[in-house]
């Protein structure tokens, strides 16, 4: 039996209400890869981050080496021989790669001598098969290089433990076939490895034990020689819960936001969104499900009109929508409500008030201060009279009407949206989007960090928009509530798009499959399976059909 | 001497004061630390520059000569640094907006300036200038004053110690922010505070440690403004504030580059005291309206710089990454 490298020991730790890891206890041994699987917010990176001292456990202990110690901050954790590559590098730009494997050194460790540590890194490099040039600056590096340097940077410190947080990500399959040959061979020198990841064929390749956590609990551990694909993602995903969501049956579907392979680019330049097509349906909810960061944001930015398409089409009704402002996308019809990590980066104004927030998208129609606009109007969406005041009584009755029909809990509604709570927030949010009356709605966990009942309170509203004809884009992280609530579900990993799925004739468990990467159904269309929606893998016929019957329908509407 | 070498010579001086605050400014900024109270820190090591010295004069029955210098150059360095330690204080510890913080700084210590001169002048008799003259003495001391040595000397050797050791302080600064592991800390917690948080670099106190240093050299800046440029006189109308704004740009324009700060500082003097000295070096008549045109002039050189580095875009040309944006580790 191999000793123990590090034991978690009852660890629990939450954030405000939510618990991001409750009594987690088992142990990584010494010269071994253990892969730590799990969903989005299962609680993976939050437990790592216990471990290299960036968050403090609430209970339990941590031993390294069979005795306890107390890591409280990253410099704690070097110490003991724990280095960790974060999923977003720190890395300093401008400096060098020897620079930045020094920095934060003390005179204690070693003498100030970039020279010695060039060597030094280079002894590393051959060591273990890595390839690094040290006088190279950050910003000519490519990912794989910073990534490289990232190890590293650890191992100058002379790690034991080595934590890398979704390694694989950034990577291309060569790359990452290179990074597994240098993990073995650090595990040939008796290092022990923790290797965060959703990709189910990397874990079966790299490690030699598997640890699941799901909803912040640990499931359980098993040896990557003994288990399959098929039951780690029974462990990842659970057993499906019902949850009672209404769903209505959609009503005269036809296609309203029509994507053809799209290609978009990240903030790093790499690819985000590789060649997706797929078609947002009026009367019907698309659920997109995907691990968290798989390019989710940049194509809810692409339809919004603030992210550069690089490749690819964008159609509304027929018309292109690529190159428009986000304002004239606006104006065509499609809101965007996307909520992110911190609730408040995209969408509101955090120091304005409720009513200034509800201005924020409409202040141009400014006549109305004068009169009602009528529904010809409205329906035309004007543009602006010149009229040179914002109608903040108009605003304010919207706000109301919004508070009331939501149930928003606020002291008035002149309060910064800043001071009211999570949920509260979000609700501004989407009753703002709704209410501008849009015939496309693209929203990005809109329930994020909601108690059960503000949830119903937005699926609700999105049934509410589902049975008025408008088109739904729902990207979600609960697979039990995309289940649930959508009609027609799409998977992506990593910016690919691995199918469409009727939400009611499909499983959790494929869905999981479908999100690791394992299972792409968008390269069985000659022999389709029971349950994916013809939305897959559309040709140029097909599309011609849709057209035809949509101008058909819009013919009918006329008439 | 020739209007020529007065001119340069001016500038010498004259940009000696620009550069302790750009120097001091420099090492505030690379630790990320926008601080715009440049002006009001100047102004106060300028005040305690010369109260030190002044109070010394007076008071002390006999006078030593190494005290002499010493007090002011301690109450020039204190005085600014009490303004930066507040500036720091403000900025990491109680996390308040830095620009705002910044240009409350300079009232504050233009005012704090003032208001304190006018006791010292009280003290002197109410008059509307006071001299500290046995200390300018010895700071305007120089080896021009007692070696002929023609032009050269003129232009070269007429300069106390101040002006010579803040070129020593610029290489001084150079060689700690390339060459030292602190240099490295300071300017990675200029360039990416989480990085530098992560490697185990106390972000905190390497900002409030330079911050305060830096103040402390702009101070000397003020120290030598009324110590050496003024000649040891304080009056009720100070124009030290100017000098300030001006280190602030040449900031900009040197590159956060010590050495750059060095030449720089005297272009900028040069170019200030244009209007003064062209005419009776070349003999044109200059409108009465050109001094407003020409001290404009090293603005307009630092607006075009930047935009210059704009374009090139080159990384290492541009400020550093995360200054003016305070750092809180909790933000995930």
């Amino acid at each position: 039996m191999a000793e123990t490298a590090i034991s978690f020991k009852n660890i629990t730790k939450t954030f405000g209400e939510v618990v991001a890891n409750r009594d987690v206890t088992f142990d990584v041994m010494k010269g071994e890869i253990l892969a730590l699987l799990g969903e989005n917010g299962s609680g993976k990176t939050t437990l790592m981050n216990m471990l290299s001292g960036i968050y403090f456990p609430d209970h339990g202990s941590i031993e390294v080496n069979g005795t306890e110690v107390t890591i409280r901050s990253p410099k704690d954790a070097f110490e003991l021989g724990i280095g960790m590559v974060h999923q977003h590098f720190k890395l300093v730009d401008v400096f060098t790669a020897v620079e930045n494997t020094v920095l934060g050194l003390t005179r204690k460790q070693e003498k100030y001598n970039l020279k010695e540590a060039s060597r030094k890194i280079k002894d590393i490099c051959e060591k273990y098969g890595f390839e690094i040039d040290p006088k190279k600056k950050i910003y000519n590096m490519s990912v794989s290089e910073k990534q490289t340097l990232e190890i590293v940077k650890v191992l100058y410190r002379g790690a034991d433990i080595l934590i890398l947080d979704e390694p694989t990500a950034v990577l291309t399959p060569q790359e990452t076939e290179k990074l597994f040959d240098v993990l073995r061979n650090m595990r040939e020198d008796g290092k022990s490895i923790i290797i965060i990841t959703h990709k189910l064929n990397e874990v079966m390749e790299i490690s030699d034990r598997v640890a699941v956590l799901r909803k912040g609990e640990f499931i359980g551990a098993v040896n990557t020689s003994e288990t399959s694909e098929h039951d780690l993602t029974d462990m990842m995903v659970g057993h499906k819960t019902d949850l009672n969501i209404e769903r209505p049956e959609p009503v005269g579907e036809h296609p309203l936001l029509e994507i053809r392979d799209l290609v978009v680019k990240n903030d790093e330049g790499a690819v985000a969104i590789d060649g997706m097509s797929f078609y947002i349906r009026g009367g019907e909810i698309l659920g997109v499900a995907g691990i968290s960061g798989c390019g989710q944001k940049e194509l809810c930015e692409a339809i919004a009109g603030l992210r550069k398409v690089y490749k690819g089409e964008i159609n509304h009704m027929g018309d292109t929508i690529i190159g428009l402002s986000p304002k004239a996308i606006i104006e065509k019809g499609i809101a965007m409500s996307f909520i992110p990590e911190d609730r408040l980066g995209m969408g509101l104004a955090p120091s304005l008030s409720v009513t200034d927030n509800m201005m924020l998208k409409d202040y141009k129609n400014a006549t109305l201060t004068f009169k009602e606009a009528t529904a010809e109007e409205k329906a035309k969406r004007l543009p602006p009279v010149l009229w040179p005041f914002v109608d903040r009584n108009g605003a304010r009755k919207r706000a109301e009407a919004i508070i009331k029909e939501l149930d928003i809990v606020t002291p008035s509604t002149e309060t910064p949206v800043r001071r009211l709570s999570g949920g509260n927030v979000q609700k501004v949010l989407v009753g703002r989007e709704i209410q501008s009356g849009p015939n496309v709605i693209i929203t990005a966990y809109p329930v994020r960090g909601l108690d059960i009942n503000s949830s119903y309170t937005i699926y609700n509203i999105l049934n509410e928009e589902k049975k008025k004809g408008t088109g739904i884009m729902y990207v979600g992280e609960d697979l039990d509530v995309l289940l649930a609530l959508c009609d027609k579900i799409m998977v992506i990993c990593h910016g690919k798009l691995m199918g469409v799925v009727h939400a009611d004739k499909t499983t959790k468990e494929e869905i999981g499959l479908m999100m690791t990467g394992a299972l792409d159904l968008t390269e069985v269309k000659s022999d389709k399976q029971y349950g994916i929606a013809v939305d897959t893998n559309i040709d140029e016929a097909d599309l011609e059909a849709m057209r035809q019957r949509d101008a058909q329908a819009e013919e009918e509407e006329r008439e | 001497m020739t209007s020529f070498v007065t001119w340069f010579a001016s500038a010498i001086v004259y940009g000696t004061v620009i550069m302790y605050g750009a120097l001091g400014e420099t090492l505030t900024q690379k630790s990320g630390q926008l601080n715009l109270g440049v002006p009001g820190m100047v102004f106060l090591g300028g005040f305690a520059g010369f109260a030190g010295a002044f109070m010394y004069e007076k008071t002390a029955a006999s006078t030593n000569e190494f005290l002499l210098v010493l007090i002011p150059l301690l109450c020039g360095f204190g005085g600014g640094a009490l303004g930066g330690l507040l500036y720091s204080f403000m900025t990491v510890v109680l996390k308040a907006n830095q620009n705002v913080t910044g240009l409350a700084l300079t009232f504050l210590g233009v005012g704090i300036g003032s208001f304190g001169g006018i006791y010292v002048l009280a003290d002197a008799g109410f008059q509307s200038f006071a001299t500290a003259s046995e200390t300018a003495k010895l700071f305007n001391w120089n080896i021009n004053a007692n070696v002929e040595a023609g032009v050269f000397g003129d232009m070269f050797l007429s300069y106390g110690f101040m002006i010579y050791a803040a070129i020593v302080l610029a290489v001084i600064l150079f060689v700690v922010f390339k060459y030292t592991r602190v240099g490295l800390n300071l300017r990675a917690v200029g360039e990416s505070p989480a990085t530098a948080d992560a490697a185990g670099i106390n972000v905190n106190r390497y900002k409030m440690v330079a911050s305060t240093i830096g103040g402390g050299i702009c101070g000397l800046g003020g120290m030598v403004y009324v110590i050496m440029y003024s000649r040891g006189g304080w009056s009720t109308v100070n124009n030290i504030e100017a000098l300030g704004w001006l280190a602030v740009a040449l900031v900009i324009f040197s590159n956060w580059k010590p050495l750059n700060a060095i030449w720089g500082s005297y272009l900028f003097a040069f170019l200030f005291w244009f209007y003064n000295y062209f005419p009776t070096v070349t003999g044109i008549v200059l409108p009465t309206y050109a001094p407003y045109l020409t001290q404009m002039l090293p603005y307009v050189v630092t607006i075009v710089i930047i935009v210059l580095f704009n374009f090139r875009k080159k990384k290492e040309n541009q400020p550093p990454a995360a200054l003016g944006l305070s750092y809180f580790r909790e933000e995930r």
